[in-house]
């Protein structure tokens, strides 16, 4: 269970302070695929951002199992964020002189997972273990940062626009097989995206507006990558 | 125009080179010089072997620090450039689909020549600064002691102008040859990666630190070999101002000699590691993202110099010693001027060493300090 209470975040000082978060509280649950929706500015990626530990609020307090990740030293947020997270960006990120096979072994390595070669099959990379990445396309990419990311075996699974950069054949596949891995693994989700319809996907949908939440909706019917308009 | 005459000023590491080798073969040509001017008036056979040796040990100094150096200049020139390729790539790139040929943009490369013009012109004001000295020297020796100080401008020409020019032209050319990609190419940033630390996927044992570490070092040859530069120009200058003192050479010399080699190596370190830092700062960024620790970042950005270093130093030390064998084989003919006792000095080395050990850990310190504050946003803020 996580737990985001009163939580606010500006950028800047003085005059040119602006705030991208402006108490904001939200509880997202064990298993749960939640969707940040909202425009460009609208907090959502400082939210995410936030409720990963990869930033700590101005104020307010974020909480895992009851345990408050802002009050925790840098070390002890490292090690939060070593056993806890995992990621998944627009931009993949991977590490461009290191293989597909290393890479994965990158989030692999954290957890002791030594068989995560089976994460590659299943996605679909088993053949290409000893590719770089500028040796593959996007949606290849990106599919060896969903294998790094769930290679750690993180318990919750930040997405920030994760088809963001993919064509939409691409894309569909993309969130199939993420949701596909979420169901078996069971790890929680949080994703943000600015396309309303990828969050027909998830459970519940939290709308973003001016640092602020709007709109807070379960899904009752959720609908498959390759049931929504995109 | 995309390259400022501020952006030359920033290179701070060919200055310095520059300064160095301008300094260095200032100090010996001129006075080679002023004593070619009082050759005729050496009539003692034993001053005319005296006289030989000082030229040929000025003319081999200058030559041996000119050209070490100097090529070291153009090693960091390019690497400059490509750098400053590789960063403004895309706004090249735009210029280059909007219809500027590789040369009509190349051409203002030249400006990085001036980082050279500015160099040679402090290293050949600092050389008058010491001349007084050396001179006073080798007049106390009493082998020439009507020689004086004169200011020769034809050593502007070499010493300053032409290596400006040079160094421009080489700017230009090299930038031109960089530039010769398809402008999409620029403007993605794509066809750069040519390092592969594979493995061949076989062996799923191997740690991935360990691997990172091995692609950083792999990733980019040009900075191993200005850290493996600063170790060796560190034990060749340091150890070598000892043996100069002991075969008799002034206390001037040496110092300036240790303290030549110590500036290289600092600002050659200091380019290194934060160049080093600077282009895998990403990479640091999603190491901490994902919950590997300071140390384990550090280490496996930084650590795997370390052997490359030690190498460095090993072979600067091998260096002086043969240049030292060279020299005095040189100098002394063994019939009029008998040669000086010189053997390894095992106490200089050993405190070459220890100071350096010293000075690389430091930075190693200080730089693994600078990697804890690269903030985690890094890898977000290209969006």
């Amino acid at each position: 269970m996580i737990e985001i209470i009163n939580a606010t975040k500006s950028y800047g000082s003085g005059e040119n302070a602006t705030a991208a978060l402006k108490g904001v509280s939200l509880a997202i649950g064990s298993g749960d695929f939640t969707v940040l929706l909202g425009a460009s500015g609208s907090g959502k990626s400082t939210l995410l951002h936030i409720a990963s530990g990869l930033e700590r609020p101005d104020g307010g307090a974020v909480k895992y199992g009851g345990a408050d990740i802002t009050a925790m030293s840098d070390e002890k947020l490292t090690a939060f964020r070593k056993e806890t997270v995992g990621f998944i960006f627009q931009q993949y990120y991977l590490l461009p002189n290191l293989n597909v096979d290393k890479n994965v072994k990158m989030g692999a390595d954290l957890a002791g997972n030594r068989d995560y070669r089976g994460i590659i099959e299943a996605a679909g990379l088993g053949g290409k273990l000893s590719k770089l990445p500028s040796e593959l396309s996007g949606g290849e990419q990106q599919r060896v940062s969903i294998a790094r990311a769930l290679a750690k075996k993180p318990k919750v699974l930040f997405l920030d626009e994760p088809t963001g950069a993919l064509d939409e054949e691409t894309g569909r596949q993309i969130l199939d097989y993420i949701c596909i891995l979420q169901k078996e693994l069971g790890f929680s989700m949080v994703m943000v995206t600015h396309n309303a319809n990828i969050a027909e996907m998830a459970g519940m949908v939290v709308r973003m507006n001016s640092g602020n939440i709007v709109e807070t909706r379960i899904n009752g019917s959720r609908k498959t990558a390759y049931e929504i308009g995109w | 125009m995309l390259i400022r005459p501020k952006d030359a000023a920033k290179l701070l590491g060919i200055v310095i080179m520059c300064a160095c080798a301008v300094l260095v073969c200032t100090l010996f040509l001129n006075m080679n010089i002023d004593l070619a001017r009082e050759k005729d008036k050496v009539t003692d056979a034993e001053i005319m072997v005296w006289y030989d040796a000082m030229v040929s040990s000025g003319r081999m100094t200058s030559a041996v620090t000119g050209g070490a150096l100097g090529l070291t200049t153009v090693v960091m020139l390019f690497f400059y450039i490509k750098h400053y390729i590789d960063a403004h790539k895309s706004e090249l790139g735009v210029l280059k689909a909007m219809g500027y040929s590789s040369f009509k943009i190349a051409k203002n490369f030249w400006i990085f020549g001036l980082s050279v013009l500015m160099g040679a012109a402090i290293g050949f004001a600092l050389s008058f600064t010491l001349m007084p000295t050396l001179y006073e020297d080798v007049r106390s020796g009493g082998e020439m002691p009507g020689v004086t100080l004169h200011f020769n401008p034809v050593l502007v020409l070499f010493m300053v102008i032409m290596p400006a020019l040079v160094f421009s032209l080489l700017a230009v050319l090299y930038g031109c040859r960089k530039l010769k990609r398809p402008p999409l190419e620029l403007i993605r940033g794509k066809g750069n990666t040519k390092i592969r630390i594979t493995g061949q996927a076989k062996a799923a044992g191997t740690a991935f630190l360990r691997d990172l570490r091995q692609s950083t070092v792999k990733s980019r040859f040009s900075l191993v070999f200005f850290i493996g530069l600063a170790a060796f120009c560190y034990a060749a200058t340091v150890v070598m101002s000892f043996s100069i003192k002991e075969v008799g050479s002034s206390r001037m010399m040496a110092v300036m000699m240790a303290g030549i080699g110590v500036v290289l190596a600092v600002t050659t370190l200091l380019i290194a590691v934060t160049t080093i830092i600077k282009g895998n700062s990403k990479t640091i960024a999603m190491l901490r993202i994902f919950g590997y620790s300071d140390r384990e970042c550090s280490g496996a950005i930084l650590s795997g110099y370390r052997p490359v270093t030690y190498i460095g130093f090993a072979l600067g030390t091998a260096y002086q010693h043969g240049l030292m064998l060279m020299m005095i084989s040189l100098v002394y003919d063994g019939e009029v001027l008998v040669a000086p006792d010189y053997s390894f000095n095992i106490r200089a080395f050993f405190i070459a060493l220890v100071s350096f050990v010293l000075l690389y850990e430091l930075f190693m310190l200080v730089f693994a300090k600078r990697i804890r504050r690269i903030p985690l946003k890094e890898v977000m803020q290209e969006e």
